[in-house]
């Protein structure tokens, strides 16, 4: 069940990636005007994200699994899960639903224009609505915190349009990342 | 003339007690003027008599301070002391265009120093005030500015604001503090250091506390610190955010902004912590609140009807009002200490701009030219608001006057400085 097929681009961004420091290994994004594309058609998104034998956990570090991409990207003041994060959250959802042992942290982020308290409600509301989502999905609330680190923590430190769309964001993070 | 009686500045002790606290001092914020208003008092101010045994003349303070006032014109008097206890040349003073003369003088008895100054009407050739200050070396400044402010009070008719401190937060790398500082920008102490965040410092109205937020347990947490004993409370740490701390007029209660039931709703509580009660009650974000001076009123801002504007409610609770209708982004909302404008931040093309409302006719102005205002904050006396924004691709402190004809910039070297508030008339 591994797929070794990935192409050339994605493999660099990966090992580019696994060298950055971030605990969420998101490859980075391209720096243009469209959304950021996580690109889960090239993921085995239908396989449940259980391995037969060792920590059930790895999979969420394994660059092949979809489990492996936690940021869902937001519009301008906005705080709707777009469409193309579905496959993501569904994937976590069921992965949350096999281990009932496993706990996420949903941190919420905006970008640097406006208030910081006004974001700070914004980037909860983010964060909500990626709970929201997983709990829609039957994952208990027991196993989900979400929290709003509003545009204090930027992830991107420039101050242009490729940054602030990187940084509109809700990170899912697994007990041991947070 | 009559000189008043002999003042002891309690003011200055309190600020030996703030730089005793001092974790580390700062530099300095740097003012820059640009623009000023038409109608200045032309005023000179002499060198004082004896202030060359200071760190910095007072004279130099108190010259700066009424010029960056934007209602004062600095009429040059040269470097010679200009006699204290002697009258006058008024015609002198006339030829060269003062319309008002400040003269002072500063001795020294047992480690004590005294500081007097008088001030005259130049066209009348008559005393106006007169007062005499007892202080320590290091305090130098707070006679300054006690002395900027008697001059400000006398000859415009409103407090002086040049005795106040603000506070802000200033980023350094990844570092976080906390800063106490005058007016001026001067004598900065960092009174808090996080490796997280902090935000939304405001003043207790008594000028003796700060209530902040802070991230250092990884979430917003509300803190109510004392500036002279540096204990501090948690006055709100419930599950979710707790954030946006207001206080009351008369200091005893704070609305604050919780998400312990889930979206983001004004609560209010007394000042230990003590009986949390819900006042708003809407399916969006309700954040920012801040008090109308009378207390009667809450002004904050909610994206209830789509989008974030600033709405009104009873400090009870129940219904509210919209305020704010131009434009799809209007935030942080600051009423003025007379209750008649609002300052706020207005997304206009694109453009985070600070604004004025005045609330009996809702007519509205822009008043910089900047793009990334955020965070206003009136001055106790209402003639000026201090605000942060950006300049050079770091985070500076300006100020504008509500009429806006004065502005200047309270600057620092490489670092960031946000989320500035004007601490209330020294007392």
């Amino acid at each position: 069940m591994k797929h070794y097929q990935l192409p050339l681009a994605a493999l660099t961004a990966i090992v580019l990636a696994a060298c950055s420091s971030s605990p969420t290994q998101e490859p980075a994004p391209v720096a243009n005007n469209a959304p950021i594309q996580v690109q889960p058609q090239q993921q085995p998104t239908t396989t449940t994200p259980v391995q037969p034998s060792g920590n059930p956990f790895a999979v969420l570090r394994d660059p092949n699994n979809i489990l492996s991409k936690r940021s869902v990207y937001f519009d301008f003041d906005s705080y709707v899960v777009n469409q193309q994060y579905v496959p993501l959250v569904e994937a976590h959802a069921r992965f949350l639903k096999a281990n009932p042992s496993a706990k996420v942290l949903i941190q919420g982020n905006t970008d640097e224009r406006g208030s910081s308290e006004y974001n700070l409600a914004l980037g909860q509301k983010r964060a909500d609505a990626v709970k929201k989502n997983l709990s829609l999905l039957g994952v208990p609330e027991s196993q989900i915190e979400s929290v709003s680190l509003g545009k204090e923590k930027p992830k991107a430190a420039g101050h242009d349009e490729a940054s602030w769309a990187q940084n509109r964001r809700s990170d899912i993070l697994y007990n041991g990342e947070f | 003339m009559k000189r008043r009686n002999f003042l002891s500045l309690c003011s200055a002790i309190a600020v030996v007690g703030l730089s005793g606290m001092a974790s580390l001092a700062h530099a300095q914020l740097s003012i820059e003027i640009s623009g000023a208003g038409a109608s200045r008092i032309p005023i000179a101010v002499g060198t004082f008599e004896g202030e060359n045994l200071l760190p910095r003349t007072i004279s130099d303070v108190v010259r700066d301070d009424l010029e960056r006032s934007g209602l004062f014109r600095r009429v040059e008097t040269g470097p010679q002391p200009i006699p204290e206890a002697t009258i006058p040349d008024f015609a002198n003073w006339k030829g060269r265009g003062a319309d008002a003369l400040a003269v002072g003088a500063v001795g020294q008895s047992g480690g004590r120093f005294e500081a007097r100054f008088r001030l005259y009407d130049v066209a009348r050739a008559q005393g106006l005030e007169g007062q005499s200050y007892a202080f320590q070396a290091d305090s130098y400044r707070d006679v300054a500015h006690r002395i900027a402010d008697a001059i400000y009070a006398k000859l415009i008719g409103e407090p002086g604001i040049f005795s106040t401190r603000i506070a802000y937060v200033e980023k350094r790398g990844q570092q976080f503090s906390l800063v106490v500082a005058d007016a001026d920008g001067a004598r900065a102490v960092a009174v808090l250091r996080s490796g997280e965040p902090i935000i939304s410092p405001t003043w207790s109205p008594d000028g003796t506390k700060l209530a902040y937020v802070s991230f250092e347990a990884k979430k917003p947490i509300i803190y109510v610190r004392d500036i002279g004993s540096e204990r501090r409370i948690v006055l709100a740490n419930f599950k979710g955010s707790n954030s946006a701390p207001a206080w009351s007029p008369d200091g005893r209660r704070l609305a604050i902004v919780l998400t312990k039931d889930g979206l983001s709703q004004l609560y209010m509580v007394n000042a230990d912590g003590s009986g949390v009660r819900r006042i708003s009650n809407s399916s969006g974000i309700d954040t920012e609140p801040t008090f109308s001076p009378d207390g009667q009123y809450i002004y904050f801002t909610s994206d209830r009807g789509g989008a974030p504007q600033i709405y009104r409610m009873s400090a009870n609770g129940g219904d509210a009002q919209r305020v704010t209708f131009e434009g799809g982004y209007n935030v942080s909302p600051r009423v003025s200490p007379d209750g008649k404008t609002l300052a706020y931040i207005s997304r206009n093309n694109g453009r985070f701009q600070l604004m004025t409302m005045d609330l009996a006719t809702q007519q509205t102005q822009v008043m910089t030219d900047s793009s990334k205002d955020e965070s206003p904050s009136f001055a106790p006396n209402g003639r000026y608001i201090l605000y942060a924004t950006e300049a050079g691709g770091r985070g500076v402190l300006s100020v504008v006057s509500v009429d806006g004809k004065t502005r200047y910039r309270l600057s620092q070297q490489a670092s960031d400085v946000r989320e500035p508030s004007w601490g209330p008339l020294a007392r």
